[in-house]
């Protein structure tokens, strides 16, 4: 299966290989297309393969960071806020998660909802989106091959890089926010999408012929499924990116939520609170891409 | 006379090769016809471009003149009416065995309410004797059990001929032949007309009324028509009790044989 499919595609996830095993030659120039998985699944497949002992080393690995950290904190600058004081912070902002004291200091429960909440909508607008240009690409290799440089000069450029032209154009940050979360989740999902829908087998193609589908069943029922993991895949990649790209964006546009505390907390100097908060938004991450590992497990087939 | 069922006249097919840019014909100028609930089977070697012609019957594949026929009308495109059995089964793999045949069922009867939908997969579920693993995915069954529903699929939505492409090749040998008995079985209460492509000979033998020997390609023609004299119901063992039996194996075993060493 490796060689035969993009190796920057089986580090996102396992579940992630489009199932077609041969057609890979004649696709290299799609190879292109696929994002690199997030490093921390390349981790979580090299866990597998050393057996139960990575919990010991997992476990090791977190006492020997607390423990570096504890004493820098101690000896090399005192200033720096150790474990234990940013533990106690931590308590202090989940012990009471949802208050509100007017716009500029609300529970950080509302904060983290307010940076999902911007999420979801971008990420959701991109990937219909991108869901849907990938289909029609991956349908078209004519027009995948004409747009495809477009697409890799696109998905290059920083989703924050965008922010002054968005700003400038809708002159709403509120707005600008969701459209950086829109552009950041757009390429991985379009990429992995044209990607997986190329790879469909023809066979299954041939049975939607034979069965007379009309264009849009042989979409929902034969297409999008075969390309599912694929999509899936992207989806999951995007999402990554999407999360990494709200909190600057909400930091440089005062947008609230996570990126914009982070940012306030660092003008008042409140260094626990910004380690805090990197701790919380690094949690929130991974809770994320849990659930694309569930999504992609239900949608996941073999052969 | 009655007019047949399928007609196919002059279908000619080019290939060229893309490395040296020569064409070569894998056949030219093929004509056959079957009748209407006839069991048809073209027998030929291996790459002789027998699956090449059920494509084209079939409408997935285009050829380089020549017309098919079915029911006096010419085929531009597939269709529901010409139902294909592939060799590697060409099931959807993330639906169940049920799902594969719903997927059938709804394209070919959009009109219909969902019960009805249910009640006709049901019952070609059952004829295959799959309702045990209705709900499992192609991955987790056999190949007789796969190609099962790929047949069930075909039947399902009662096509005018069903297009039979090397569809036991990859059953193993026992499971083979209680396959092979299903299929006589609902072809016979269907009443669906079958064509087959094969290259194994005692299959050929067993199952169809008529038998079109294919010569091997480039260039194959359909060299000698046999009809079938056994009385049915067949089984293999009561064939292998007959000489007959192995005077007409030997006759098309050494027709391809002398065919392939020419």
């Amino acid at each position: 299966m490796s060689n035969s499919n993009p190796s920057t595609l089986s580090v996102s996830s396992a579940a992630a290989v489009p199932p077609s095993g041969g057609a890979a030659a004649k696709k290299r120039a799609m190879l292109k297309a696929v994002d690199p998985g997030p490093a921390r699944s390349a981790a979580g497949s090299l866990g597998q393969r050393v057996g139960g002992n990575w919990m010991v080393l997992s476990l090791f690995c977190l006492l020997l960071f607390l423990a570096l950290w504890q004493r820098y904190s101690t000896v090399g600058n005192e200033k720096f806020p150790s474990p234990v004081v940013v533990a106690e912070h931590a308590w202090y902002f989940l012990s009471d998660p949802f208050y509100d004291n007017g716009p500029n200091d609300q529970g950080i429960g509302y904060l983290v909802g307010f940076s999902l909440g911007r999420l979801a909508v971008g990420f959701l607008a991109g990937s219909v989106v991108a869901v849907f240009l990938g289909v029609v690409l991956g349908l078209n290799r004519t027009l995948f091959k004409a747009l495809n440089p477009y697409i890799q000069v696109l998905r290059a450029i920083s989703p924050i890089a965008w922010m002054p032209l968005l700003l400038y154009t809708v002159q709403n940050s509120g707005w600008t926010a969701l459209l950086v979360v829109f552009m950041a989740s757009m390429w991985p999902t379009l990429a992995n999408t044209a990607f997986g829908v190329n790879n469909i087998k023809k066979e299954y193609l041939n049975v939607a012929a034979i069965l007379q589908m009309p264009t849009l069943a042989k979409v929902f029922r034969v297409i999008l499924p075969g390309a599912g993991p694929a999509i899936v895949a992207g989806l999951r990649i995007s999402m990554g990116s999407a999360w990494v790209a709200i909190v600057p964006a909400e930091a440089l546009l005062g947008s609230l939520g996570l990126g914009y505390f982070v940012w306030n907390e660092w003008n008042n100097l409140g260094i626990a609170n910004v380690i805090f908060a990197i701790l919380l938004i690094g949690a929130v991450g991974v809770m994320l891409d849990m659930l694309f590992n569930r999504l992609a497990k239900s949608l996941a087939y073999t052969d | 006379m009655k007019m047949p069922l399928l007609k196919v006249e002059g279908v000619s097919k080019y290939f060229q090769d893309p490395r040296s840019k020569n064409e070569f014909c894998v056949f030219s100028d093929l004509s056959l016809s079957v009748k209407e609930k006839e069991f048809v089977a073209v027998l030929g070697h291996s790459g002789c471009g027998k699956s090449t012609l059920l494509n084209i019957i079939a409408g997935i594949e285009k050829s380089n003149g020549g017309v098919v026929f079915l029911d006096g009308r010419q085929t531009v495109k597939p269709g529901l009416d010409r139902m294909v059995v592939f060799q590697n089964f060409a099931l959807m793999p993330w639906l169940s065995v049920q799902g594969n045949i719903r997927l059938a069922v709804k394209a070919a009867y959009p009109e219909w309410d969902k019960a009805a939908i249910n009640r006709r997969v049901e019952k070609y579920v059952e004829m295959v004797n799959l309702t045990e693993a209705r709900n499992k995915k192609p991955a987790e069954l056999s190949g007789g059990m796969r190609q099962r529903v790929g047949l069930a699929r075909a039947f399902s939505v009662n096509p005018r001929i069903m297009l039979l492409d090397e569809p036991f090749a990859q059953i193993d040998a026992l499971t083979r032949g209680v396959i092979q008995q299903e299929l006589v079985r609902m072809w016979e209460d269907t009443g669906i007309t079958i064509f087959m492509v094969t290259h194994d000979v005692d299959e050929a033998i067993l199952l169809s009324d008529r038998v079109l020997l294919m010569t091997p390609g480039p260039g194959a023609t359909l060299a000698e028509e046999i009809t079938i004299p056994f009385s049915r119901p067949r089984t293999r063992d009561r064939l292998v009790e007959d000489p007959a039996f192995f005077k007409l194996r030997d006759r098309i075993v050494a027709f391809l044989g002398h065919r392939q060493a020419a």
